[in-house]
C-alpha cells in the first residue's frame, strides 16, 4: 500500500505547487498589467520603469501581443490597461480609449533609388499594379516591388482610407509584419516602395540604412510634422480600460499622458499626445 | 527487434509499478495533443460553423475584412515549402552524419558535431534575420522580389538540417559493432559498407528523424514570416513569393478579432492535419516505425 | 568474361569516389554556411558583447545596456521545462520501446499523436499556454507557464529521440538479463539506459535547443517583462523573446538583437560541454563497451 503513494507523490506535490501558485498570483495587489499592441509595448515597458521608481513597491507588467489581445484582455479583466495601436472599431464603444502618443506612416523607398517624390495617382497607381516599372514614373528603369503590410495593421488601414484603396485591389509582391522587417525589406531591394511608420524609417534612415522618405502631398515626412498635426497620415497610440480608470491605474495612465514622458516617447521615435 | 515486452518473466511488484507510471506518463504526453486539438477546435468553431471548411478551401482569395477566407493557396505553400527543405536537408543531414562518424578525424567530428548543435539551436528569429539581410537580397538580384519560396526552402532546410544530422549520428552510434565488423570481414569498402549495410541497418532512424523534421517544418513560424515574402497565391515558380499557413497565423492573429480569428485558428488544424496525412502517408510508404534489420 | 568482372569493378570504383566525393563536399558546404552564419552573427555582435552587457539591466527598450534579467529568466524557464519534460518524456520514451509492440495500438496511437504535436504551429502552443496554464489554472503570465508550454512543445522531439536511442539497444542483452531473472526496472537502471545514454544526452539537447530558440509560445505566456523575476510566477522575458523584438519590433534594435545571439551562442556552447561531460561519464559506467 505504501508504495502507492510512492508513486503518486510527485503527482501531489505538483498538484499542490499549481493550486498554491494559483492562489499567490491573485495575492498581488500592487500590481498593473498591461497587454496589446506591439508597437506600444517598448513605450509602455520604460513608462513602467519610470513609474516604478518613481512608487517604489507598485509593479507594471507590460506584456505584448498585438492590438486585438489589448481589447479582448481589457474586457475580459485578464489586463487592467489594454494598449491598442488604432483608432476604436465601431463594436469597442464599451470601451475607454486614451490617447498616449502619436506616430505617422511614411513611404520610404530606397536610397538608391533616383525617384524625388511621387503624387498620390501615381502611388496607387503603383499599389495597384498599373505602373510596374521605375521609367513609368520619371526613375530609372527597373521593375517596381511592391511592400505591403499584412492585414488588421492599422498602417495598412491608415494607408488605404488615404489612397481610398480596399486591399484586396493592392498587387504585393512583399507582405510584411513589422516596421523592422519593411525598412530592412526595402533597404535589400533597390526596386522595392513601402511604407511604415515614421519614426522607425527615420532614424533607421539616420542610421545610415539605405532607405529615404517620401513627402506625402508636399508635407515632409519627420516626427515633428506628426506632432504639430501638418502630416496627413497619422494615427494615435492608445491606452484602453473596460470602465472609467480608478486608482492605480488611472495615475499610471494619467502619468503617461503627462510630459513626464516626453522624453520616453521620443526615444521611441514617437510624437508627445500631451500639448 | 527485441523489446522488454517479449520478456515472459513474471512481473514483480516494482514492475508492475513501473508500467503502469510509465503508461501514465504516455497517456500525459499524447493527452497534450487531445488538449491542443480540442483548444484549436473551440477556437475555429464559429468559423467552421458559419463559413464552413469547403469554403474555406474553395474562396478565391484571403481577404477576411472583404469577406473572403480561402486557404488552398498557403495549404500548397505550406507543403511546397516544407517538401523542398526537407528535399534538400535530408541528403545534407545524413551525409553530414557519415561525415562526423565515419569521414572525419576525432578533433574535425567533433568540432562539425558542435556545429550542428549550436546551429540546432540557433533561434529562429536569427535565422531569419539572416535570411531577410543577407539571403533575400542575394536572391532578390537574380530575380525580385528576393522574399521567396525559395528563400524559404533554403533556410529552413539550414534549420531542420542539424535535427536530421544528429539523430542519425545518434542511430549510427548506437549501431552494433559487428555489423561493421561483418562487412569488414567481407573485404567491402567503406562506401560499400555505408551504402549496403549501414545505410539499411539505420533506415528506421533516419526516417524517424525526417518526419520529426518535417513537422517542424510544415509547423515553423518566425523563419517563413520573416522570408517568405507572405504573398497569398499559388506557387508557380521557385522564385514567387507566397503565404505559408504558419506565416499566416502570426502575421494577423495579433490584429485579428471574430471570424477572421478563428479562421486563423482553422489555420492551425489545417497544419496539424497536414502533419498527420505527411505522417501516415510516410508509415504506409517507409514500413514506419520498423528497426527490423 | 573477365572484362565484363573488370568493368564491374570499375564501375564499383567510381561509384565509391562518387559517395567519397558527395559526403565531403555535403559536409564542407554545412560547415561552410555554418561559418557564415556564425561569422556574421559574430560581426554584428561583438562591439556590444562584453561582461557588462552579460550583467546589466536593458535600457531604452534594449538598445543600451545588457541582458541580465533576460539570462535569469531564460534559465529559470528552461529549468522548469527540463524538470517536466524529462520524467515525463523519459517515461513514454521506455513506455513506447519497452513496452509496447512495435505495431500494437497504444503505442501508435501515442506515437502518432507525437508526431503530429511536432507540428503544430508554436505560435498555437503560445495561445494554447496561454489559455491554458496562464488563464485556466490561474498562474498568470509568469516564468512556470512559460517553462510548462515549452515542456509540451519539445515533448515529441524529446521522446522520439530517446525511443529510437532505446530501441537501439541490442535484444541480445535483454534476453541475457531476463536469462539473469533481473526485473525490468533493474534491466532498465542498470543496462538499458547507461547504454542509450548518449541519444537521452542529444534528446535533452535537441529539447533544450529547441527551448532556448522559442519565441512565439513564449510571448503569451511567460511574456515581455525585462525586469529581474523574483520567483517563478513573475512574468520574464526569455532571450529569443528578446531577439525577436530588438530586430523586428524596435528601431536600431539591431546591435543589441545581434549580441544576444552571440550570447545565447555561447551559452549554448557551455551546456553543449557539460553535456558531453555528462555523457562520457554515464557512458563509462555501462556495463558493456560498444
Amino acid at each position: 500500500m505504501r508504495k502507492h503513494f510512492a508513486a503518486a507523490r510527485p503527482a501531489m506535490l505538483f498538484t499542490a505547487l499549481l493550486l498554491w501558485s494559483g492562489t499567490v498570483a491573485r495575492a498581488d495587489e500592487a500590481r498593473l498589467i498591461l497587454t496589446g499592441s506591439s508597437t506600444i509595448a517598448p513605450l509602455a515597458a520604460e513608462i513602467g520603469k519610470r513609474f516604478e521608481t518613481l512608487n517604489p513597491g507598485i509593479r507594471i507588467d507590460v506584456q505584448s501581443g498585438g492590438s486585438s489581445r489589448g481589447i479582448s484582455d481589457a474586457r475580459s479583466g485578464i489586463a487592467d490597461i489594454g494598449m491598442v495601436s488604432r483608432a476604436p472599431n465601431p463594436g469597442e464603444s464599451d470601451l475607454k480609449f486614451f490617447g498616449v502618443a502619436r506616430d505617422g506612416v511614411s513611404i520610404i523607398l530606397h536610397r538608391d533609388n533616383a525617384v524625388p517624390s511621387l503624387t498620390d495617382a501615381q502611388i496607387t497607381g503603383i499599389f495597384k499594379g498599373n505602373i510596374t516599372d521605375w521609367k513609368d514614373v520619371s526613375g530609372k528603369p527597373g521593375r517596381i516591388t511592391v511592400v505591403n503590410k499584412a492585414e488588421g495593421r492599422s498602417t495598412l488601414e491608415l494607408f488605404l482610407n488615404y489612397f481610398k484603396l480596399r486591399n484586396s485591389e493592392i498587387k504585393a509582391h512583399v507582405v510584411i509584419g513589422d516596421n523592422a522587417q519593411g525598412v530592412k525589406t526595402v533597404a535589400g531591394n533597390p526596386g522595392a516602395i513601402g511604407y511604415v511608420s515614421i519614426g522607425a524609417a527615420e532614424f533607421e534612415a539616420g542610421q545610415g540604412t539605405p532607405i529615404k522618405l517620401l513627402p506625402m502631398s508636399g508635407v515632409a515626412p519627420s516626427v515633428e510634422n506628426v506632432r504639430n498635426g501638418s502630416f496627413p497620415l497619422s494615427r494615435t497610440l492608445n491606452f484602453v480600460t473596460k470602465s472609467e480608470p480608478q486608482g492605480l491605474a488611472r495615475r499610471f495612465i494619467d502619468f503617461a499622458r503627462s510630459r513626464n514622458v516626453d522624453d520616453l516617447i521620443k526615444a521611441e521615435y514617437f510624437a508627445p499626445f500631451a500639448e | 527487434m527485441t523489446s522488454s515486452k517479449q520478456n515472459t518473466l513474471p512481473l514483480s511488484r516494482s514492475d508492475t509499478w513501473l508500467i503502469r507510471v510509465l503508461a501514465v506518463a504516455s497517456t500525459a504526453a499524447a493527452c497534450i495533443l487531445v488538449l491542443i486539438v480540442l483548444f484549436m477546435l473551440q477556437e475555429a468553431w464559429p468559423v467552421l460553423q458559419r463559413i464552413g471548411l469547403l469554403r474555406l478551401l474553395s474562396d478565391p482569395a484571403w481577404h477576411p475584412a472583404e469577406g473572403l477566407y480561402g486557404l488552398a493557396p498557403m495549404v500548397a505553400a505550406s507543403l511546397a515549402i516544407a517538401a523542398g527543405a526537407v528535399l534538400l536537408a535530408g541528403p545534407f543531414g545524413v551525409a553530414s552524419a557519415l561525415f562526423v562518424r565515419f569521414y572525419a578525424a576525432a578533433p574535425l567530428a567533433s568540432a562539425f558535431r558542435l556545429a550542428l548543435l549550436l546551429l540546432a539551436g540557433l533561434p529562429s528569429v536569427v535565422l531569419g534575420l539572416w535570411g531577410l539581410t543577407v539571403l533575400v537580397p542575394l536572391i532578390g538580384r537574380i530575380e525580385p522580389p528576393g522574399a521567396s519560396l525559395i528563400a524559404g526552402v533554403l533556410v529552413l532546410a539550414l534549420m531542420i538540417l542539424p535535427t536530421i544530422a544528429l539523430t542519425t549520428e545518434a542511430a549510427l552510434d548506437a549501431m552494433p559493432e559487428s555489423y561493421l565488423r561483418g562487412a569488414a570481414a567481407l573485404g567491402l569498402s567503406r562506401e560499400s559498407t555505408i551504402l549496403g549495410v549501414i545505410l539499411p541497418a539505420v533506415k528506421g532512424s533516419i526516417m524517424a528523424g525526417v518526419l520529426l523534421s518535417a513537422a517542424r517544418a510544415l509547423g515553423e513560424t518566425v523563419v517563413l514570416l520573416m522570408v517568405t515574402g507572405n504573398v497569398v497565391r499559388l506557387p508557380v515558380s521557385l522564385f514567387d513569393p507566397v503565404r505559408a499557413l504558419t506565416a499566416n497565423i502570426a502575421l494577423e492573429m495579433a490584429y485579428a478579432m471574430g471570424d477572421h480569428r478563428a479562421a486563423l485558428f482553422v489555420s492551425g488544424l489545417m497544419v496539424a492535419l497536414l502533419v498527420l496525412l505527411f505522417v501516415l502517408v510516410s508509415r504506409r510508404l517507409g514500413g514506419g516505425w520498423s528497426f527490423n534489420v | 568474361m573477365f572484362e565484363a568482372v573488370r568493368e564491374q569493378a570499375m564501375l564499383r570504383v567510381f561509384r565509391d569516389r562518387g559517395v567519397l566525393i558527395a559526403i565531403w563536399s555535403a559536409a564542407a558546404m554545412v560547415a561552410g554556411v555554418f561559418i557564415w552564419l556564425l561569422a556574421d552573427i559574430a560581426m554584428h555582435g561583438a562591439p556590444r558583447f562584453d561582461l557588462s552587457f552579460l550583467i546589466d539591466a536593458p535600457g531604452n527598450s534594449g538598445r543600451s545596456g545588457g541582458i541580465g534579467p533576460i539570462l535569469v529568466s531564460t534559465a529559470l524557464i528552461l529549468t522548469v521545462a527540463i524538470a517536466a519534460t524529462v520524467p515525463v518524456g523519459l517515461g513514454a520514451a521506455i513506455f513506447l520501446s519497452e513496452f509496447t509492440r512495435s505495431g500494437g495500438l497504444p503505442g501508435r496511437a501515442v506515437g502518432l499523436s507525437l508526431d503530429v504535436l511536432a507540428g503544430v504551429p508554436s505560435i498555437v502552443f503560445g495561445l494554447f499556454g496561454n489559455a491554458f496554464f496562464c488563464i485556466w489554472l490561474g498562474l498568470g503570465f509568469s516564468i512556470l507557464s512559460g517553462g510548462l508550454t515549452l515542456a509540451c512543445m519539445v515533448l515529441p522531439v524529446f521522446i522520439r529521440v530517446a525511443e529510437a536511442g532505446l530501441r537501439m539497444t541490442p535484444g541480445d542483452w535483454r534476453n541475457g538479463a531476463a536469462a539473469l531473472g533481473l526485473s525490468r526496472l533493474a534491466v532498465l537502471r542498470q543496462i538499458l539506459l547507461p547504454a542509450a545514454a548518449p541519444s537521452l544526452v542529444l534528446a535533452l539537447m535537441l529539447g533544450i535547443g529547441r527551448s532556448a530558440s522559442e519565441t512565439a509560445a513564449l510571448i503569451f505566456t511567460s511574456g515581455y517583462v525585462d525586469r529581474m523575476p523574483a520567483s517563478l510566477l513573475d512574468s520574464g522575458r526569455a532571450i529569443s523573446v528578446h531577439i525577436y523584438d530588438l530586430s523586428m519590433n524596435v528601431a536600431g534594435g539591431d546591435p543589441g538583437a545581434y549580441a544576444s545571439a552571440l550570447a545565447l551562442i555561447v551559452f549554448l556552447f557551455i551546456i553543449n560541454g557539460a553535456a558531453k561531460w555528462i555523457t562520457d561519464s554515464l557512458t563509462a559506467r555501462r556495463i558493456v563497451t560498444l
